[in-house]
């Protein structure tokens, strides 16, 4: 039985070749970090599980490639520059929009209606968005550099080194947000307790439409890399359901859970599609089906939901005694 | 103090009183009648106590005013409610926070994955970034010094008594002219409740905060307030000077636990009890 390593004309026993499909499985997990945080930021401040998070990824990234078209005549930085500034203005009006048709007539109504709701918003946006910009898949160029640079012997792409490292600003400017400001203050609040939060006059609808726009800016930083690597598509959505173990593994609360999370996925479901189903297939089955990276990550899920259901980073309810 | 109660109450008739609430009427789910017309005014810098057992409607009172009912699907359905002379009842928690009205709930409510400084620091959220917040802070500091020892702590692990301080700083953080207290006695221990009195009392004094406070334990409350209302089914049943209801013999029976002939046995007043439900 060939494996896969063999196929690739590798040694699989190399240290390089580890750590290729490691780097490579951490970068692919900093992109599911991405969308994870987008909903972690909305878990914190409302305690709504936003079903639509993996939509808004696809709508921000279908709204950035519209507009960029639309300024095409423009010089390139000027052109992205301003698709970008567009397309946040469209992720702050939907902020506004489900704030005021969503949010506000649902107040105290149980969790389970606000997810519905958003399951919603992600029906309706992935509606509207292929109203708007069309059906057709469409490349994201805007010189997210693709060529490859080599460690040693292991071949790191260089456009997941650069998604790394947006993700790394981002998560650092948000924790700065989160600590040291008024807003961010006010924000992890909010989280804590609504009532109190209230009662010392934060008002939350405010609170609501502040973190569904920083959201949705998350969406299109995560749109704008999944659509540079994958051409922006309808499937971009799907992606969302990746995340959803990151968050379980992580904890739903918790901001460096989502990027510990995702790296945890990312790193993890490429090691096990090589090596473990290697080690399956030549000591214990040899018919064992190679595809384990699709179910890999929820299997992982599953193990924490029974060990530790809060998560690596999750939030402890704290409980005195 | 006697004396200056008195005149706080003689003063309130005829000048305007920082809150009066006007035949109020609360209903939760559009069906729960919990208020039924409660009149109460409270004079700019008085203590007023709001008295009552379980489920009187103390709570719901403080919640009218600061407007924290609808998000527990309540709603004043009659009455007014004035604040320095303005309606408020249709204002945002918010606005009245703005306006310098801050509730603290009961069960002190601290955010607590928030540090105790932290939590102070959002008190002062309507007041923006101003540069006097920092001040501010060291101010709550001086009167609950046990905060300042605690203040890198997240508030969750801290101690009762420190989360009602907590609370209470972090309402002052917004500079209030009225602050509504909701049991600040609640799952204290005596010596605590009366250091939590004592700086209610002092910050009444030395910084001119109205106090409106709702507890259960009558007897602490009426020694530091200078008026009280006694609230029974949502109606104010009785109302008088702070020294007035203590010594009532009313009060004392109901809500004091004494009477005439001194401390009744336990053991007696229970075996009455028993002995009336079998006739």
């Amino acid at each position: 039985m060939e494996t896969f390593a063999n196929l690739l004309g590798v040694d699989p026993f190399s240290i390089w070749f580890f750590f290729e499909v490691l780097i490579g499985g951490l970068m692919a997990g900093v992109m599911y970090s991405l969308v994870a945080l987008g909903f972690v930021l909305i878990f914190k401040a409302s305690s709504v599980f936003n079903f639509a998070q993996g939509v808004m990824v696809l709508f921000a990234a279908l709204n950035f490639v519209g507009f960029l078209e639309v300024f095409s005549d423009l010089p390139v930085v000027l052109q992205v520059a301003l698709a970008f500034i567009v397309t946040m203005a469209v992720m702050i009006l939907l902020a506004l929009v489900v704030e005021r048709v969503v949010l506000r007539p649902l107040v105290n109504q149980a969790h389970i209606s606000l997810f519905m709701a958003t399951i919603g918003i992600a029906i309706f946006l992935e509606g509207f968005g292929e109203l708007i910009w069309g059906s057709n898949i469409k490349p994201l160029d805007i010189g997210i550099p693709d060529d490859v640079t080599f460690v040693g012997d292991a071949m790191i792409q260089d456009s997941d080194l650069f998604a790394a490292i947006v993700a790394s600003i981002l998560v650092v400017t948000l924790a700065l947000f989160f600590h040291y400001t008024r807003i961010g203050r006010a924000l992890r609040a909010v989280a804590d307790d609504h009532q109190a939060a209230l009662s010392i006059g934060i008002p939350l609808n405010h609170i609501w439409i502040i973190v569904w726009s920083v959201a949705g800016f998350v969406a299109l930083v995560a749109g704008i890399m999944w659509g540079s690597k994958l051409g922006v598509q309808f499937s971009l959505s799907i992606l969302a359901l990746k995340a959803l173990p990151v968050l379980i593994l992580g904890g739903f609360t918790s901001i460096p859970g989502a990027i510990v999370g995702g790296l945890i996925i990312g790193a993890g479901e490429k090691l096990a599609e090589i090596f473990l189903v290697d080690a399956i297939q030549t000591y214990i089955y040899s018919g064992f089906p190679a595809a384990i990276e699709e179910w890999f990550a929820y299997i992982l899920a599953l193990g924490f939901l029974v060990f530790r259901p809060q998560g690596l980073f999750g939030e402890k309810i704290i409980e005195r005694v | 103090m006697s004396v200056q109660a008195t005149d706080l109450a003689g003063q309130a008739a005829v000048a305007q009183p920082l809150l009066q609430i006007n035949n109020v009427e609360v209903i939760y789910d559009h069906v729960i009648l919990v208020l039924k017309g409660v009149s109460l005014s409270v004079p700019e810098g008085g203590i007023v106590a709001l008295l009552g057992a379980n489920g009187a409607g103390k709570s719901t009172t403080l919640k009218s005013i600061s407007n924290l009912l609808r998000a527990e699907r309540g709603e004043v359905t009659k009455g007014t409610i004035e604040l320095a002379g303005e309606k408020v009842q249709h204002l945002t928690a918010n606005d009245l926070v703005k306006r310098g009205c801050v509730q603290v709930m009961e069960g002190r409510h601290c955010f607590e994955h928030l540090t105790v400084e932290e939590n102070l620091m959002t008190g002062a959220y309507t007041r923006g970034n101003s540069s006097d917040v920092k001040a501010d802070l060291e101010l709550v500091y001086e009167y609950f010094p046990r905060l300042k020892e605690r203040r890198k702590s997240q508030a969750g692990y801290t101690s009762g008594g420190e989360q009602q301080m907590c609370a209470i700083g972090r309402a002052l953080m917004a500079r209030p002219k009225l602050i509504l207290l909701d049991e600040p006695s609640m799952g204290l221990a005596p010596q605590l409740v009366e250091q939590i009195f004592e700086i209610v009392k002092r910050l009444n004094e030395d910084e001119g905060v109205t106090f409106l406070l709702a507890e259960q334990n009558t007897n602490v409350a009426l020694r530091y307030a200078d008026y009280g209302y006694i609230l029974e089914n949502g109606r104010v049943v009785m109302d008088g000077a702070a020294d007035a209801l203590l010594s009532n013999e009313d009060v004392k029976e109901f809500y004091l636990g004494l009477s005439t002939e001194g401390r009744k046995n336990f053991r007696e007043v229970k075996h009455y009890k028993r002995r009336k439900r079998w006739l």
